[in-house]
């Protein structure tokens, strides 16, 4: 395993708990292929019943923010507080906003 | 024992004595697969088998009728009890423990998932129509454990088979050393209404068999005369020395729970 082009890609995996609920980022495993990833996530991440849906992503394919661009992407937003609807009052029955 | 359980109770012994140690063996690799993923998939089809031995020792216990649950019967009998088949208590390897991989051989592992779960398949299939309402309540939910422990085994078989000249030649090797002990998955016989003999799945278990070999690139041996009679209780080697792992514990510890 010392040579890392001997190592099989790596895999973002994706849970959705259930029905109506997003996919989830749970973790990262290695796989050969997408058919294995998709075999793996499952012994991985669902052996204790999370799972009702699986993704899996080569995580090369994930393109990132880059973290030195930190302040200038997300503070400008620290201050305008009348962009978050903070302010409605939500009824009971409404879950998952 | 009415007259009923007399056939019934070897039927369910020797299927649930075959998912324990095979499940056993299984667990052997627990730390030491070959990946971290595929350490949790072993571990994970090691304990859906542990399972379905548990429902069946615990039903092999009432139709007995002599008061044995399921501890009793999976860590306190003897060798010669134990009705599973000869090919689970077979090694995980060939080779000794020198070679360096501890013992055990991925090849012959996947290999020999392949053809227990293609035949907990067929049977667990028919089983789902037994009379017997707790056999067939049993093989209902097993069934889906097996079709996965099939899908995920048959995967490793065809990727290694057809994979490199040094992986294609190992499954090659676990092919001939397996080959004649899977003679004895059609060896038992069947009870009336409860379960089929096993000889009725093997037209369809070789007909599988065969489509997995071909996709896997592996050439069948020539057919063995040998006929294992683990489910008879005629063991191989093997079994002292896995018992003596197994039932350690329960021997040291009598009675000890979780």
């Amino acid at each position: 395993m010392s040579n890392p082009n001997n190592e099989w890609p790596l895999w973002e995996i994706f849970v959705r708990s259930k029905a109506g609920l997003d996919h989830k980022h749970c973790g990262s495993l290695h796989a050969a292929d997408a058919a294995m990833a998709v075999q793996m996530a499952r012994d991985v991440y669902t052996r204790r019943q999370e799972g009702t849906s699986i993704w899996v992503v080569r995580s090369e394919q994930i393109v990132a923010s880059d973290p030195a661009e930190k302040g200038s992407l997300f503070e400008p937003a620290d201050d305008k507080v009348y962009r978050h609807p903070t302010f409605y009052e939500l009824p009971d029955e409404l879950n998952h906003m | 024992m009415d007259a009923t359980a007399t056939y019934v109770l070897p039927y369910v012994l020797r299927l649930a004595d075959t998912c324990l140690i095979h499940s056993q063996r299984l667990s052997e690799w627990c730390g030491h697969a070959p990946v971290l993923e595929e350490d949790l998939a072993l571990s994970n089809i090691a304990l859906d088998l542990l399972g379905q031995a548990r429902a069946l020792l615990t039903y092999a216990g009432q139709l007995e009728g002599v008061g044995r649950d399921e501890d009793q019967l999976a860590f306190l009998r003897e060798e010669r009890d134990y009705r599973n088949l000869v090919l689970v208590e077979l090694p995980n390897a060939a080779a000794s423990p020198s070679d360096g991989a501890g013992g055990r051989d991925f090849a012959l592992t996947t290999l020999r998932n392949a053809a227990l779960s293609i035949w907990l398949e067929l049977l667990y299939e028919r089983l789902q129509a037994s009379t017997d309402a707790e056999i067939a309540a049993i093989a209902a939910k097993s069934l889906k454990e097996v079709r996965y422990h099939r899908q995920h085994s048959s995967d490793w078989v065809v990727r290694l088979g057809d994979g490199t000249a040094e992986s294609h030649g190992r499954m090659q090797a676990a092919l001939a050393l397996l080959w004649p002990y899977f003679n004895e998955l059609f060896a038992a016989e069947g009870v009336a209404g409860v379960g089929p003999a096993w000889k009725e799945l093997e037209p369809e278990w070789r007909a599988r068999w065969a489509a997995l070999m071909q996709e896997a690139s592996l050439t069948l041996p020539r057919d063995s005369a040998m006929q294992p009679r683990g489910i008879d209780g005629i063991h191989s080697e093997h079994l002292g020395h896995l018992l003596a792992t197994m039932q350690y514990l329960q021997r040291a510890y009598p009675g000890g729970v979780w």
